[in-house]
């Protein structure tokens, strides 16, 4: 069994599949609706204080925005304990969805500067893209090991 | 009395743990905070209609808020703007999304870039702000002083005094800010006397600036404002430009005010300084240090060359330095007089001008608007003729003395 980083991480669909291979999803449970009513698209549903920025100075610096530190004090011991990645770029906001596109950025070279496995691949637009997209995603989750 | 909506538009106050200090805000202005309800399906159309081509979700989403606000789809009193502090992106679409609202709305609307560090209270005036805008538009139509008032100022530095009587200023007081409360006493007693007139024949009072909650409770006020719609309908009142657009600059002795004003109303309006030394304070060490009055600055300033003295006093201790260097590698008391004013300037320029849309007259008030040295600054600057009204060092004191005659008849 692995511990799979998804993003967005907020994805169900991703966590479920991850989850239906025995591995572990490492995401964020934060359900997407129809209509957004909250500061942001991926507001946490957990109370965050302004000690959590400061927290995130240990994966980014002072002088990178406080929006970026508070997410990477959610974000990023997951990007730590990740030993596989499932990385869906562009994806619709139905899909799953995290805010701030320096957040993201950063998620992004963490995962792959740690040289885990990751699949890297985007957002399907069509069905042929959908049925590739969901067999590369099975045979990625195979090639971890464990059993479905 | 019915609680102000305000509408936030976004990007990152909950992950940067100040959404509550937000909410607070509010709320201590008995306003609340909502968030324009929006369908997630409907953000990408908006955002692209708009033609900005962001890169964060949640900027996409403010957009598409914006647009929901100004094509009526949902009602808002008025509009609050936060994004992180240092964040591009985030800067771009909060001053685009700024203008966009106020070229496209009647929404008052104030834009603020947060840090972790962010309180309510640093919040509280651009709230109040807000709120008075929204709630008291009636009031704030008023354009002439009726009866007998008195305002009164209690700044950070100073504390003004003024009464009024049938549209005219009879009577001043000015003194430096020690103890609020006494300040205040020995200002308006000042402001009495030169008057003629008695305490109980004032027939309402208004107070405004830092301490005003604490002397307006002491003295009774009818009504207790911020500086910043109290600031525009002076300085529109004093320099006779109470319709049509404005702007007013206030550089205060602890943080400073840009205001597009609209028919003596605030539209967008920035408040804030990085530190002191973008402010009136700056210009105070300045004086201290050059052996002269802060009232001889300015006639300094005049004779000197600001280009001859490299200043920067985006901190005023590094200002400082700059200044103390200046002064033992020989540069006159005059060009360093004129470096500061510039300096000074240049700091409100480029970390409050570019937030509110520059509309003329530009009208300067406020205790440094006698700083003829800043005002040329700023004017250079600008490249415009700076107005400085008559009075403009009681700037709130009038506004407070003109507002508070609406309480006479009880508007």
């Amino acid at each position: 069994m692995v511990k799979v980083f998804i993003y967005p991480t907020t994805s169900l669909i991703l966590s479920d599949l991850v989850a239906r291979f025995g591995h572990t999803p490492l995401s964020a449970a934060i359900e997407i609706r129809e209509r957004i009513q909250t500061p942001g698209l991926e507001s946490p549903p957990l109370q965050i204080t302004p000690e959590e920025p400061k927290v995130g100075l240990r994966w980014a610096a002072v002088e990178v925005p406080s929006g970026v530190r508070g997410r990477m004090s959610l974000y990023g011991p997951m990007v730590d304990q990740a030993e596989a990645a499932i990385i869906v770029n562009d994806a619709d906001f139905s899909f799953g969805c995290m805010g701030c596109a320096r957040t993201n950025e950063l998620i992004k070279y963490l995962l792959h500067k740690k040289g885990i496995p990751i699949l890297d691949l985007n957002y399907p637009r069509t069905e042929d893209e959908g049925e590739e997209f969901v067999a590369a995603i099975r045979k990625f989750l195979e090639g971890l090991g464990g059993s479905p | 009395m019915s609680k102000v909506r305000i509408a936030q538009l976004s990007c990152g106050p909950e992950y940067s743990g100040v959404q509550k200090e937000i909410e607070e805000a509010a709320a201590s202005v008995d306003a609340e905070i909502f968030f324009p309800d929006i369908k997630l399906a409907d953000i990408r159309s908006s955002f692209q209609e708009f033609g900005l081509d962001v890169r964060s979700p949640d900027l996409k989403l403010a957009i598409a808020r914006a647009k929901a606000l100004v094509e009526g789809r949902v009602d808002a009193d008025a509009v609050f703007i936060a994004t992180c502090f240092r964040c591009a992106e985030a800067a771009i679409v909060r001053n685009e999304l700024r203008r966009y609202i106020h070229e496209h709305s009647r929404l008052p609307v104030v834009s603020y870039s947060f840090t972790e560090r962010t309180t309510s209270g640093t919040l509280l005036t651009r709230m109040e702000a807000l709120t008075t805008i929204a709630r008291r538009r009636a009031l704030l139509a008023r354009e002439v002083q009726e009866g007998l008032t008195l305002g009164v100022d209690s700044g950070s530095s100073t504390t003004k005094a003024v009464v009024m009587q049938d549209n005219r200023i009879v009577g001043t007081g000015w003194l430096p800010t020690t103890g609020v409360l006494q300040s205040a006493e020995d200002a308006i007693a000042l402001a009495l006397k030169e008057a003629g007139v008695k305490r109980e024949d004032i027939m309402a009072t208004g107070t405004t600036g830092y301490g005003r909650f604490l002397v307006g409770e002491k003295i009774g006020a009818q009504l207790i404002q911020e500086e910043l719609t109290v600031n525009s309908k002076g300085a529109v009142y004093l320099a006779d430009t109470q319709h049509g657009p404005a702007t007013v600059i206030d550089i205060g002795g602890m943080d400073n005010k840009a205001i597009s004003v609209q028919d003596g109303i605030p539209g967008t309006f920035t408040m804030g300084g990085i530190c002191a030394g973008a402010s009136g304070r700056f210009l105070e060490m300045t004086a201290k240090r050059l052996g002269v009055d802060i009232t001889e600055l300015g006639p300094l300033a005049m004779k000197g060359l600001s280009r001859k003295v490299p200043m920067n006093s985006y901190c005023i201790v590094f200002g400082t330095q700059s200044l103390v260097n200046a002064l033992a590698a020989g540069s006159t008391p005059e060009d360093v007089a004129a470096a500061a004013c510039h300096s000074v300037a240049e700091q409100v320029f480029e970390q409050q001008l570019q937030e509110v849309d520059i509309r003329e007259p530009v009208l300067m008030v406020g205790g440094t608007s006698l700083i003829q040295g800043l005002v040329k600054a700023m004017g250079d600057l600008l490249q415009t003729e700076i107005v400085v009204p008559h009075h403009s060092q009681y700037i709130g004191a009038v506004g407070t003395a003109l507002l508070s005659s609406g309480f006479i008849k009880g508007e």
